[in-house]
């Protein structure tokens, strides 16, 4: 019976209609494949490859394998030396490499490599590559004669790593670790740099996610309840942000709070301060955050009001009739419905803020900068590779958010205006 | 919402409370863009309002930070305004060749971003498209991943991102790039960037308008016998250029407030206006900057005004197809 039904069910030109079917759906799956392939490919190009570059990047600094030659020979011979005592030998290949750096001008490079990890050691390097020429052996007792550092174990730690191109250092560096005398160690505390500013980051980041949900919240409610006709009007105040120049919008806030600037003349004009006691919210951390928070506010009140939009107002007219007071029904029947809402929009602004960078460079003064200025410092500092690895672990934060984004709401469902 | 009749005194008082609420953050929201109009007038190189602009004094008031625009960059900036002037202004005034930049980037940015944000849009809204969730967020993620990896990645890229100018590539694109052949320092490059950053913004808008397309009209107008190209530009363009309108206006606005990655990748000669209007901030902070804002909030005004006139024609055009 079965296999008679089989049979019958073919196509016009005897073809199995299941077969036929399969064929149609992988053509139909071709051609919107085909469509989406030429921007696939271009963003690949110009995004995916550039990024994947940079991460390669992170985990690559040929400036000392490629300028000590000797050293980097001695160390793939002998692997399991003592950091704590190299022989003579090892310090004759220093030497021997110093002096080449002195020639090739390339102390700097390799100097930079070794003063990530151990730092200081970039002056040696300099001191070490001026004399190298000079010196006679015993070469471990006459470069101990120019600085008795040569003989650290850091150093030497410091330098059997570098002589490898490719290294998981730089995450190391940009978590705070330094090499010390028994190899990789948390820093002090008070050179715990870039995971307090990692920190520091996301507070901020949060600080601005919970300022722009306190204030979009009562704004976007007003919006969704409104007649269409005047909340389209209201929303222009929303909109005209949003589409205004984030240049403008700074340096309108430079305006308005800076020491001379208008916030300050009204409220010594009011009188509230006095003309020696004028506030200084500008080029630090209020600076930043009062300004990302004006940013950043729309793409909040957006998705809070898409979703409020379409709660049904009868919902909070049942729990009304049915005795909750105006608190219990926001508080059990409304919120709740807007959540969808309020995860959308806060983890939107979150993801934003903790990648800033052009307000906290411009009015952030010097205790209102993130992370992202701290990979432009090191880009203009050309450490290229600690600040790829910086941005690598940002990357990394940020794909985690992505992720979570796409989870709870997905991004097809992310609108604009 | 209206406050129902039955609301006691306490909820009086809290509904009014909220209104001022609202009114605040509406303030805060608009304030900070109006205030830059009258101060861009100001008389002074403050960035405040003088006594005498508070009293409306019309000598408080001047358009001397709008001449800046023109005379900065100028080699003779006192000179006789005549025609030669003028055209020295538009060959050498320091702001305007940061626009007309900023408007050519902008422009072939958006072009790029366009067609192929739409072109791919329209493959992803079909039903049969495999990987669409993977895919979506990989289109998607110039928006979110932050500018500054962006600008790290691409800055590393496109300094190796070279041809040899005596090949058959570098023949053709040579001129595109700068002096050494290569992406970075070039138009191309910042142009590549930005369509980059834009693209996102095509693919949400354009998808979103296809949500409300009728996927049938497509199956109708072939079993009339179009073809794929009439199909398109007849059926399935008209309905959803207002979508690709406001992608594509997105997009050119994207670019034209674009600085983190003109830092990073372009060239002295790639000077636009948001990178000009970053240095000035960085550096000598002046009321030129002001002028150069209100103009952009104008223009800004003029884009929202567009992109709200599409999207009601847009929703007009959406009633009218069932679903």
């Amino acid at each position: 019976m079965a296999e008679a039904t089989q049979e019958l069910l073919t196509t016009a030109d005897g073809r199995p209609l299941k077969a036929a079917l399969a064929a149609a759906q992988s053509r139909a799956k071709r051609r919107a494949f085909f469509l989406v392939l030429p921007l696939l490919l271009f963003i690949i190009l110009t995004f995916l490859v550039p990024i994947g570059y940079m991460l390669k990047r992170s985990f690559e600094h040929d400036g000392f394998a490629s300028s000590a030659p000797a050293l980097v020979a001695w160390f793939g011979e002998n692997r399991g030396f003592d950091p704590a005592d190299p022989p003579e030998e090892a310090y004759a290949a220093l030497v021997e490499d110093l002096a080449r750096m002195q020639v090739e001008k390339t102390t700097g490079m390799a100097g930079t490599r070794i003063n990530y990890s151990v730092p200081g050691s970039i002056s040696m390097f300099k001191k070490g590559a001026r004399e190298a020429k000079n010196l006679t052996p015993p070469f471990r007792d006459s470069l101990i004669a120019i600085d008795p550092e040569w003989a650290s174990p850091a150093l030497w730690r410091g330098m059997a790593s570098a002589s490898h191109v490719y290294t998981t250092e730089f995450y190391l560096v940009a978590s705070d670790m330094k090499l010390n005398d028994h190899g990789w160690a948390r820093g002090e505390d008070k050179e715990r740099i870039y995971l307090y500013l990692f920190f520091k980051t996301f507070v901020i980041s949060g600080i601005i996610t919970v300022l722009c949900l306190l204030l979009a919240f009562p704004v976007s409610h007003l919006l969704a309840t409104l007649p269409m006709a005047k909340s389209s009007l209201l929303m222009i105040f929303v909109l005209l942000p949003f589409w205004t120049s984030l240049l403008v919008r700074t340096s309108a806030w430079i305006a308005l709070l800076q020491e001379q600037g208008v916030v300050n003349d009204l409220l010594v004009g009011l009188g509230l301060v006095s003309d020696e006691g004028r506030l200084t919210m500008m080029y630090n951390m209020t600076g930043t955050i009062v300004a990302m928070t004006h940013v950043l506010l729309p793409f909040m009140i957006l998705p809070l009001y898409s979703v409020m939009r379409v709660i049904p107002p009868s919902y909070a007219r049942a729990a009304r009739s049915l005795g909750a007071t105006s608190w219990t029904t926001f508080r059990r029947v409304y919120m709740p419905q807007t959540l969808p809402g309020i995860a959308a929009g806060s983890l939107l602004v979150f993801i934003l803020a903790v990648g800033y960078y052009i307000t906290p460079a411009l009015v952030g003064g010097a205790d209102g900068q993130l992370i992202s200025n701290l990979i432009s410092f090191h880009m203009n500092k050309s450490n290229w590779s600690l600040a790829a690895a910086i941005a690598g672990m940002l990357l990394a934060a940020i794909l985690a958010l992505y992720w979570l984004y796409d989870r709870l709401i997905g991004i097809d469902r992310l609108k604009l205006g | 919402m209206a406050l129902p009749t039955y609301a006691s005194p306490l909820e009086r008082a809290w509904y009014y409370t909220y209104l001022v609420i609202c009114g605040v953050v509406f303030l805060f929201l608009i304030a900070p863009i109006l205030i830059v109009i009258p101060l861009s007038f100001n008389a002074e190189p403050y960035f405040t309002f003088t006594p005498k602009m508070l009293t409306l004094d019309p000598e408080g008031y001047s358009l001397r930070w709008y001449d800046t625009l023109l005379t900065l960059g100028h080699p003779t900036p006192d000179a006789v305004r005549d025609s030669s002037w003028w055209s020295t202004v538009w060959e050498r005034a320091t702001w305007v060749q940061a626009a007309k930049n900023s408007f050519w980037v902008g422009l072939w940015a958006t072009v790029l971003a366009t067609t192929l944000g739409t072109i791919a849009a329209l493959g992803l809204s079909r039903p049969e498209m495999p990987y669409r969730r993977l895919i979506m967020a990989l289109l998607i993620s110039p928006m979110i991943v932050p500018i500054i990896i962006i600008a790290v990645g691409m800055s590393f890229f496109f300094a190796k991102a070279c041809v040899a100018p005596d090949s058959a590539i570098g023949a053709i694109f040579g001129v595109f790039l700068s002096d050494k052949g290569c992406l970075a320092n070039s138009y191309l490059g910042v142009i590549v960037a930005h369509a980059v950053l834009g693209i996102p913004f095509v693919i949400i808008t354009v998808t979103a308008t296809l949500t409300g397309f009728d996927q049938s009209l497509i199956r109708a107008a072939h079993s009339l016998g179009a073809n794929p190209r009439t199909t398109f530009f007849k059926v399935i363009m008209p309905l959803i250029l207002p979508g690709i309108i406001s992608g594509a206006l997105f997009a050119f606005v994207t670019s034209f407030d674009e600085v983190v990655a003109v830092l990073f990748i372009a060239g002295p000669a790639q000077q636009t206006i948001p990178r000009q209007m970053f240095n000035g901030i960085r550096e000598a902070i002046s009321p030129a900057i002001l002028s150069v804002a209100t103009i952009l909030v104008i223009v800004s005004v003029l884009l929202l005004a567009m992109v709200e006139l599409l999207r009601r024609r847009s929703e007009r055009l959406r009633g009218v197809t069932p679903r």
